[in-house]
């Protein structure tokens, strides 16, 4: 059977056109991911601003067309299907976005959300019915219709407006759902409560999610399987358990050093962190590896090719530097 | 007032960490700040007293709506209506902020205390230069500077923040977060202030730049000997960046000590579960649910105010407010679990 989404191969560059001179941003690089149908997993997409897992929710979504590669889901590739099979692809992939403030119209009462997709995907045939598939809904995310539907999303917190999406994007019932980090501008202690919908979601309703996030921590509590972005390329993927209990790329290790422990004794580990500008960055990406600038084990090789990926341990977990060529050390 | 601070002066003198009493900075006293709706006063901020030292950094947790940022802009008298400061003294070198009014106020402001907004990067003005959102500030405050010395000092002032010297020049769309934010601080620290309020300054951050801006002000505290309030909510970064906590809950001060000691010991049930709630990543463990409600702030609540979402409230919680008491050597709460010894009752 065809994995749930396949992307093979999936570039983006941003800029470029006929008409602008002016450099290009490569948003992400020949990158392949691939999703099974069942179970239902969540995958982890994490990196820092800029390093491509917005592009990457963007280019899922259909909101941009890909520079090259595919997209494929469930064996149809995104870029051939008719209006007919979008409209379909559009219900069976839904999206929750970061900002719980930002999606609401804030004239309208929140209930306008569900109406407006039972009406495009007329998934009701009475008011009734509707009614009640909202308060479906609402009960899996631990809300009671009456309480909230007939307010405006000023009077809801946070974290209700965000479990209000993820009720939203179950109704449609999809196949995956695109979180891009829908954590982030929640409370900590509200934080915990969106997880566990989505491993609900995941265990309960067969839903898988793209989860795209900068935070490491929750990776690890809930992820299934993890890719760690950096300037566009996958620089460590594998189980997101083995990859952050035994990070093995040079950036990844940097990534958990620099995560706060939440202990005063333990101060900030490992090497001083750096970071580079954007214009540093972008002279960066001729050739090569792509965190040679920040790294503290480059070698000469890496300027010369960009490092595939290398297995560094079980269960597909792979690491693109080249300190891990088998090769290498063979020579050495 | 039985919300008083009340600190042993012994325990203070034996702390083993943060400066002498009488260098005391700020002093706030039973601060009240209250917000007029059509139904009543919301209680922001309700009698809260704390004191910074000279040269220590204070940070000031709690949740969304807590009043953390509402208690940050009462001390830089920035409340707007509906809002306003209904009570206490915020007493900064000996000078009451709450008094203070036109001319003076708008002297002290920048001079004396300043402010890294929630969001700075997108505080910055994007049409001028960095230089000249520096210049402004500076010259506003302190008129007639030659162009040559005010520029030697911006880029000192960049070199001590650790941004490049080409920065001077450069428009906030040309910089990347992190160095927005960076730029906010050399902002802060441009009048030599004794007082920096910073608003979740990291809060849009990944964590490596994150990590790089806790480290700046870190080093700026440590060379320039400034005070710092640091607003926030991630326990992980304050474990790392401040010398004293203060965990607050419904416009209170729920429990105040050392950052070591609050992070050996919680003693208020609202500390133990923020601190319970960080996810590790370090062990897989299920996730910490906590449901409940914060009490309507517009009604005053009896007893404790906390008592809807403790899992150990007691008959007295409902009756009473529990007052700050020093439980510990400098660690202070507001709890009825503890007996005066800081033994613990159940």
């Amino acid at each position: 059977m065809a994995p749930l989404l396949d992307i093979k191969k999936a570039t983006k560059i941003y800029g470029g056109g006929m008409l602008s001179a002016g450099p290009v941003t490569v948003a992400l690089q020949d990158y392949d991911l691939t999703i099974e149908e069942s179970p239902a997993t969540i995958t982890t997409i994490a990196g820092e601003s800029g390093s491509g897992k917005s592009t990457l929710a963007n280019l899922v979504l259909g909101f941009t067309d890909l520079t090259s590669g595919q997209i494929i889901y469930r064996g149809r590739d995104l870029a051939e299907m008719t209006a007919q099979e979008r409209i379909g692809y559009r219900r069976e992939v839904q999206a929750v976005f970061q900002d719980p403030y930002a999606v609401y119209n804030p004239f309208y009462r929140v209930k306008h959300v569900f109406d407006l997709i039972i009406r495009n995907f007329k998934m009701a045939s009475s008011k009734a019915e509707a009614r009640e598939m909202i308060e479906n809904a609402l009960n899996v995310v631990g809300m009671r219709g009456e309480e909230v539907l007939e307010k405006y999303p000023h009077q809801l917190s946070g974290g209700q407006r965000q479990r209000m999406m993820m009720a939203r994007a179950y109704m449609l019932k999809p196949k995956l759902i695109v979180a891009d980090e829908p954590v982030s501008m929640v409370d900590a202690s509200l934080r915990a409560m969106i997880l566990d919908i989505m491993l609900r979601l995941r265990d309960e309703e067969g839903m898988s999610f793209l989860y795209i996030t900068h935070d490491l921590s929750t990776a690890y509590q809930i992820g299934d399987h993890i890719y760690l972005l950096y300037q566009g390329s996958v620089a460590e993927s594998g189980e997101a358990a083995a990859v952050i209990e035994n990070p093995k790329h040079p950036y990844v290790q940097l990534l958990l050093d620099s995560i706060p422990v939440p202990d005063p004794s333990v101060k900030w580990g490992g090497d001083e962190a750096t970071t580079i500008d954007d214009e540093e960055m972008r002279v960066s990406v001729d050739s090569g590896c792509r965190f040679y600038p920040r790294c503290t084990q480059r070698m000469d090789r890496c300027l010369e090719a960009s490092p595939v990926p290398f297995p560094v341990g079980a269960n597909n977990h792979n690491a693109s530097c080249f300190l891990y060529d088998e090769e290498e050390k063979i020579l050495a | 007032m039985t919300a008083a601070t009340t600190i042993d002066p012994v325990d203070t003198v034996t702390a083993s960490r943060g400066p002498a009493e009488q260098d005391t900075i700020l002093d706030i006293r039973n601060l009240q700040v209250f917000y007029a709706t059509p139904t009543g006063d919301v209680r922001a901020v309700d009698n809260v007293s704390f004191k910074v030292q000279r040269g220590e950094i204070i940070g000031l947790v709690g949740e969304s709506g807590c009043g953390k940022t509402t208690t940050a802009m009462a001390i830089l008298r920035l409340v707007q209506p509906p809002g306003r400061i209904a009570g206490g003294e915020i007493n900064l070198d000996s000078v009451n902020l709450a008094d203070l009014e036109g001319d003076d106020l708008r002297e002290t402001r920048w001079t004396k205390l300043s402010l890294i907004p929630q969001g700075a990067m997108n505080s910055l003005n994007p049409v001028m230069r960095i230089s000249s959102q520096i210049k402004d500030t500076i010259r506003t405050h302190e008129g007639r500077i030659s162009n040559r010395e005010l520029k030697e000092r911006i880029l000192q002032l960049l070199q001590l923040v650790g941004l490049p010297s080409r920065v001077y020049d450069m428009y906030p769309h040309e910089l990347s977060g992190g160095m927005k934010q960076r730029a906010c601080i050399a902002m802060a620290i441009a009048l030599d202030p004794v007082l920096v309020i910073a608003d979740e300054p990291t809060s849009a951050l990944d964590v490596v730049v994150q990590r790089v801006v806790g480290e700046t002000l870190l080093d700026v505290k440590e060379r320039l000997g400034v005070s710092m309030i640091v607003i926030g909510h991630d326990m992980g970064l304050m474990a790392q960046l401040v010398d004293r906590l203060a965990v607050m809950y419904a416009g209170r001060i729920v429990e105040f000590a050392p950052v070591e000691s609050i992070f050996n010991e919680q003693l208020h049930p609202y500390t133990q579960l923020l601190i319970e709630s960080i996810p590790s990543i370090k062990e897989k463990k299920p996730l910490k649910l906590t449901e409940g409600l914060t009490h309507d702030l517009r009604t005053h609540m009896q007893g404790c105010i906390f008592q809807l979402r403790c899992p150990h409230v007691m008959d007295i919680c409902r009756e009473e407010n529990p007052p700050m008491r020093a439980l510990r050597s400098r660690h202070e709460t507001a709890c009825h679990l503890y007996d005066d010894d800081g033994v613990r009752l159940h």
